[in-house]
């Protein structure tokens, strides 16, 4: 590893896995961190388990079509401790703020976490707040934290997928990353896309209770859908199998992935989530994904094969392509 | 299983190569080919007889590592702002660092999407020295030019470029006149035909009776372009198709071709792996000299040898796949790539590595 950080390091890539398991891991491992799940899982005498999660936002530009940081910093962590099958319990909400930051858009950001805490139906119950020097942060930054209940029972793993089990994905990707993309590069242009920025406990509930045989489920952040693929066929051990042309991409999504040139399965999202479901439930499942409000373009977008470790794209014209991790940093091509 | 638009030319394909009964190897010239074709899985479904083999047209794959070492020198010096395309980010120099380093490093270096985006910079930053690091071929050496017009009309002297713009028909010309390639079709590029026009392949394909289809990036294009590619061996004839009309026209953007010749003048250039091609480059012609950003800042070009063992320069000619260079997806992989075939991500190693290489070893398991 080189002697410094680079920008790729922190993109949710091969570039992060690198520092965690050179830098981080061999130092702090221990078997709860180690099960790499969305959220800690801290074992309770009634067999219910503690779930416990952190997270820092950073994004630039803070405001972006859609959302603003607050919204994201909510939504990020409702889902980390969602995705895990626990009921949220609360939140924590430390704020880093800049020298010269604007009040008026801390207002838009805390009335964003408001609303989406509302949505969420969860409550924020302690923060921090801390300001440093201007040009030592980018307007402001967040880090949160959320602690929530997996009821005895559930346990959600990718060691759980089995062959033949379904994966299911509740609408079209690439929405948050490209907007965000097209927010910071191409400032000037009027783009329609918006984040999908959205809390997913409500739709995590209704998957379980009408699909009790969910294997696993992560929301596809950083690395995308690609990322979040890969990472589960590896942790799996299984072939991981999607069919292109059932992997829903707006209309808009696929234009500004291709003005950026970017590939829309490695983009991240911030509402979508990716659950494994056993076969005969896969109907129940989508069912109860459709009748949400954030699932209503839910879709079956491929399925878990027997052993091999990778994931696998089945293409429209009916070729097949791996599907890997992405590096870190998207970067756009020159042509 | 329903009939997809790809398949009435996959089969045309298939019978076209089993009556031509003799191996077939296209040549897409066009790095957006070389990842469009990955993407789509296109060579998953070609028949055993033909290959498709990536020829010298991604930017990042062919610049000189002299060139990127100037870029990077550029990086460095005091109120400097380096602006570049994101693919240059991570390609390595002579001594195999690279902008993303530099960047970690303190290097103020910016991703551009437009080059007019760093004349508004510099415009912007007039205590700041703006240098565009300018690669690629036809398709954006028009958008150089005008960056260095509007620079000239606003009156910066704080503006400057680093070229190494390429011209794809000497490069092509090289290749097939060096006859160690064998190719029995080209697919040629859809963007660089946009600028040049589908007219400039006809005399290549009449000299070295060469299968000319100009094509754009979706798999039906793509997969249209081999069937007529195969047709035409079938039939023994060397025609110029061109499917990408009416995008590419047989005289091409004769305002673009314009502003690149008003700005720039033809000069020799070394390629990665081809070596010198003569008048394959371009260079500052003399009215627009000011703005060499390597005369201004007192930059000098160093010579440097491609890295051991690195087969970049055979897989650039399509002389050699990826998977033939012992350093492939071994010590060279795109979270540590040695050379630029797999630093770029329309380069022929990158997309084998990304979205091939474990079709052969996955069908083990």
């Amino acid at each position: 590893m080189s002697g410094t950080i680079l920008l790729a390091h922190g993109g949710g890539g091969q570039l992060t896995d690198e520092l965690l398991e050179q830098v981080v891991r061999p130092r702090l491992g221990n078997p709860l961190l180690d099960a790499q799940l969305d959220s800690g899982m801290i074992p309770l005498p009634d067999g219910t388990r503690l779930a416990l999660t952190t997270d820092s936002y950073v994004v630039q530009p803070w405001e972006f079509p859609g959302g603003n940081i607050g919204r994201l910093a909510v939504c990020g962590t409702v889902n980390d401790l969602a995705v895990c099958g626990a009921k949220v319990l609360g939140l924590g909400l430390s704020l880093i703020l800049a020298e010269g930051l604007e009040k008026a858009g801390l207002e838009r950001v805390m009335d964003a976490v408001a609303q989406a805490a509302k949505q969420a139906n969860v409550r924020i119950i302690t923060g921090d707040t801390k300001v440093v020097g201007r040009g030592a942060a980018d307007g402001l930054y967040i880090t949160t934290c959320g602690i929530g209940l997996v009821p005895a029972g559930v346990d959600l793993s990718p060691m759980n997928v089995r062959q033949g089990d379904v994966l299911l994905i509740n609408g079209p990707i690439g929405e948050h990353g490209l907007a965000v993309m097209m927010a910071r590069q191409m400032p000037q242009m009027v783009c329609p896309l918006q984040s999908d920025s959205a809390p997913l406990n409500g739709l995590m509930e209704a998957l379980l209770a009408a699909a009790p045989l969910t294997r696993f489920a992560r929301d596809a952040t950083r690395g995308g859908v690609a990322g979040l693929c890969a990472d589960l066929a590896k942790a799996s051990g299984k072939r991981i199998v999607l069919r292109e042309a059932d992997v829903p991409v707006t209309a808009a999504t696929r234009r500004a992935a291709e003005v950026l040139g970017i590939d829309v399965l490695e983009v991240a999202n911030e509402g979508k989530l990716v659950a494994v479901v056993a076969a005969e439930q896969a109907e129940a499942a989508l069912g109860a994904m459709r009748s949400q409000c954030w699932g209503k373009g839910a879709a079956i977008i491929g399925q878990v094969g027997a052993a091999g470790g990778i994931c696998e794209m089945v293409t429209n014209m009916g070729g097949r392509r791996i599907v890997q991790k992405p590096y870190g940093e998207q970067l756009p091509r020159i042509c | 299983m329903s009939e997809r638009p790809t398949d009435l030319w996959l089969d045309r394909l298939r019978r076209a190569a089993a009556a031509v009964a003799r191996p077939l190897a296209f040549m897409e010239i066009c790095g957006t080919h070389t990842m469009a074709a990955f993407r789509c899985g296109l060579r998953a479904l070609l028949p055993d007889s033909v290959r498709l083999i990536s020829g010298p047209g991604c930017p990042v794959c062919v610049t000189a590592p002299g060139d990127i070492d100037l870029i990077l020198q550029a990086a460095q010096k005091p109120d400097v702002v380096l602006c570049t395309y994101g693919d240059m980010l991570r390609v390595g120099g002579i001594d195999g660092d690279s902008l993303e380093q530099r960047r970690a490093d303190g290097a103020d270096v910016r991703i551009i999407y437009s080059t007019l985006d760093a004349v508004d910079l510099a415009e912007k930053s007039p205590q700041k020295q703006v240098v565009l690091a300018a690669v690629g071929f036809e398709t954006t050496t028009p958008a150089t030019a005008a960056a260095v017009l509007q620079a000239q009309r606003r009156g910066l002297k704080n503006f400057s470029i680093l070229a190494s713009h390429k011209r794809v028909m000497p490069a092509l010309e090289a290749l097939l006149a060096e006859g160690d390639v064998s190719v029995q079709g080209l697919m040629c590029p859809g963007h660089v035909s946009i600028i040049l026009g589908a007219g400039v392949y006809r005399p290549l394909a009449q000299r070295y009776r060469m299968p000319c289809v100009v094509a754009g990036f979706e798999p039906l294009q793509m997969m249209q372009t081999l069937a007529l590619l195969a047709e035409m061996n079938q039939q023994g004839q060397a025609r110029v198709d061109n499917i990408y009309a009416p995008l590419v026209r047989e005289q091409g953007n004769q305002a673009a071709l314009r502003l690149t010749e008003r700005v720039f003048e033809p000069c020799d250039a070394e390629w990665r792996g081809l070596g010198k091609i003569g008048q394959s480059g371009l260079r500052l012609a003399a009215e627009f000299e000011q703005y060499d950003a390597a005369a201004r800042l007192g930059l000098s070009r160093r010579e440097g040898g491609e890295p051991p063992g690195c087969r970049c320069g055979q897989v650039i000619k399509g002389k050699q796949t990826p998977d033939q260079c012992p350093l492939f997806a071994t010590v060279c992989t795109p979270t540590r790539p040695i050379g630029p075939c797999m630093v770029s991500g329309e380069g022929t190693c990158a997309a084998w590595f990304k979205y091939g290489r474990a079709t052969a070893a996955g069908e083990a398991s």
